[in-house]
């Protein structure tokens, strides 16, 4: 198998494709702080599929006999909260929720601006430059600020919270993708297509998109820390998921109100926060070793 | 970071060539700040409050109310509002704060020189720690103090800023008591030194009131090193990446060969020649500091515009968010640009 995959004649394309994936996976194992941050974030997959079996309680039952207890309680490892609720459930239903808008915002913000920057990339003239001239405008906003006037319009909660990140995050992706489609547009492959009667929409979805791919993902990946940061900032100020939701941005901010005599209640959501933007960001560096050399080592 | 245009074009007088340079940039300044504005309209347009119920109630006849809408200038095509609203702007004229039941200029007034002297201290604390050390990583690439210089970056960039605070105050406000708590000043202090910038260090400086200053200082020193540790985070790793760059090149060499010590070698040949970018670098942070300490003056209670504008928000007061964002936008902006001109005019290779 092992030599099939890194063949150096492959016999078909599918053979080329997984043989170049394996030799990325390979590359990418030898980054122990990379594999890291891997680890730790399909650690967190698996505790958002598998929470309502692995969580001791029940992430909103009240229990006001039980109500701050400190780290290390028998049955409460990791301590209670203000309504007695165990701090450990709410973390791993609270998984649930940071994937959910990890997911929302890496499936919005970069298709938006995939889409944006290819097209203003290949069709070029006024397009390009009326779209370029929409993207500074909202490269120069100021994204927090600007996010809370968003949620302040469309009300708070989850969704909201999404949208208004992904409003703001998606200029970064339009350049990149349009930087990428200048250079492979005059290139001999896309003129070869275009000779052979390919219409633009299909010279884009199907030959530069893939293209733009591997740099886009790196970004994401980079992005998600600050993604995951200002979601949990628009929770904490009551603006993201709202309580009983165990959000975990939601969690300090009900914590905060204790933290001089019971600092576990927003330390340890605090802790779940870093460890999964740290994550994000270790595998955001391995990721750009593999798959953009161009812009490694350096960083 | 926006990217510097690479023009080509006839060379110029540099005076001549910067000032067409910057009335281009003043009309793309004017063009992104009217993006700005026609955002802000479009969230007070969206945003489900009635404004006109807000003046005239909920039981007003039909033709109070439609009175009402007619004076707010609501009745008008859209086209229309957005010009009276770029006028009321121009004028200043951002409505008054149902929460403080003033104008909202004078409500910014206030409180923006609270959040400018806790940015202006964060980013010198950056500045101060962040270019050093990425010079050191730099001249020491792959060491350990290239190491540590990561770790501390990588922290930097995944740690949540309000957690910190809150972690700040319980270890060195609550259990150390090294440092004043949330606020300003202690309650006995407030009001002792006159108003003159509305920054209390300089105020209390300027009136030669020490007291007041070393208590102003306990309370501010752990908000502006949490601001000074984010963005010491990015001016390290970028002096880093700007110092191998300039480390490599050939006149670097050249010095080395003619025997210079290795401290000329890095500060004054190569840092020399990478202070411009690392200008840019810095007014960038600058601008992300005083967007970014929405959380921070909400941890500790700092009575600047991010506070305000938080503040306003949970009371659904949409005069003060919007004109709060205006403002915030409009520096952001403008600093935003100024790092672009900065490089084209000091720099010689951006000309």
């Amino acid at each position: 198998m092992r030599e099939w995959l890194l063949s150096d004649a492959p016999a078909s394309r599918r053979q080329a494709r997984l043989g170049r994936l394996y030799s990325g996976w390979l590359t990418f194992r030898e980054n122990t702080l990379a594999m890291l941050g891997l680890g730790i974030l399909v650690a967190l997959v698996i505790c958002a599929a598998l929470a309502p079996w692995i969580a001791p309680h029940d992430p909103y039952v009240q229990d006001l006999a039980t109500r701050l207890k400190p780290i290390g309680t028998p049955g409460h490892i990791l301590g209670t909260d203000s309504l007695g609720r165990d701090i450990l459930s709410r973390l791993i239903w609270g998984s649930r929720i940071t994937l959910y808008i990890v997911t929302l915002v890496a499936l919005i913000a970069p298709v938006v601006g995939l889409l944006v920057g290819t097209v203003a990339g290949y069709a070029g003239g006024l397009w390009d430059a009326v779209l370029m001239r929409i993207t500074d405008i909202f490269l120069a906003f100021p994204r927090l600020v600007l996010a809370l006037a968003f949620v302040a319009a469309l009300g708070a909660g989850i969704e909201n919270a999404v949208l208004a990140i992904s409003l703001t995050a998606w200029p970064p992706y339009a350049r990149l993708a349009r930087a990428e489609t200048l250079t492979i547009r005059n290139s001999d492959f896309i003129s070869a297509i275009r000779l052979q009667g390919a219409g633009p929409v299909r010279i884009i979805t199907r030959h530069i998109w893939p293209l733009c791919l591997s740099s886009l993902i790196v970004r994401v990946t980079l992005d998600m820390a600050g993604i995951i940061l200002a979601a949990a900032g628009l929770g904490f100020l009551g603006l993201g998921a709202q309580p009983p939701s165990p959000e975990w941005g939601a969690m300090i901010s009900e914590g905060r109100r204790f933290i001089l005599d019971h600092w576990w209640v927003a330390t340890v959501p605090g802790l779940a926060i870093f460890t999964v933007s740290l994550a994000f960001n270790l595998l955001g560096d391995g990721l750009r070793d593999v798959l953009d050399p161009k812009s490694g080592g350096s960083q | 970071m926006p990217q510097a245009a690479t023009r080509r074009g006839r060379p110029a007088a540099p005076l001549a060539g910067f000032l067409g340079r910057a009335a281009a940039g003043i009309g793309s300044l004017a063009v992104t700040v009217l993006g700005l504005l026609f955002v802000t309209f479009f969230i007070g347009r969206v945003m489900p409050i009635d404004p006109v119920l807000a003046v005239v109630g909920e039981r007003a006849s039909p033709e109070v109310y439609a009175d009402a809408r007619a004076a707010l200038g609501l009745d008008q095509p859209l086209p229309v509002q957005f010009w009276y609203y770029l006028r009321e702007v121009a004028r200043g004229d951002f409505g008054m704060s149902l929460l403080t039941a003033r104008p909202v200029i004078d409500d910014i007034a206030r409180v923006f020189p609270a959040t400018l002297e806790l940015a202006t201290l964060g980013v010198l604390i950056g500045v101060l720690i962040g270019v050093p050390l990425g010079v050191l990583a730099a001249v020491n690439r792959g060491r350990w103090v290239d190491q540590i210089a990561r770790l501390v970056a990588l922290v930097g960039y995944s740690m949540p800023i309000f957690w910190l605070g809150l972690i700040g105050l319980l270890v060195f406000y609550g259990i150390l008591g090294w440092v004043g708590g949330p606020g300003r000043l202690d309650v006995f202090y407030d009001g002792l030194v006159p108003t003159v910038t509305g920054m209390i260090l300089v105020d209390s400086a300027l009136a030669g009131d020490w007291t007041v200053f070393s208590n102003a200082l306990s309370h501010i020193i752990l908000p502006a090193s949490l601001l000074g540790y984010f963005s010491l985070a990015y001016i390290s790793r970028m002096t880093r990446s700007f110092m191998l760059e300039a480390l490599s090149a050939e006149y670097i060499t050249t010095a080395r060969v003619k025997g210079m010590s290795e401290w000329r070698v890095v500060w004054v040949h190569a840092f020399r020649n990478i202070r411009v970018q690392l200008l840019t670098v810095i007014v960038l942070s600058y601008a992300n500091l005083l967007e970014g300490s929405v959380l921070t003056e909400i941890i500790f209670s700092w009575p600047g515009i991010g506070f305000y504008i938080t503040n306003a928000l949970l009371a659904a007061d949409m005069n003060a968010v919007l004109g709060g964002t205006v403002v915030v936008g409009t520096i952001f902006i403008i600093l935003n640009m100024v790092s672009d001109l900065l490089y084209k005019f000091f720099d010689p290779r951006a000309r």
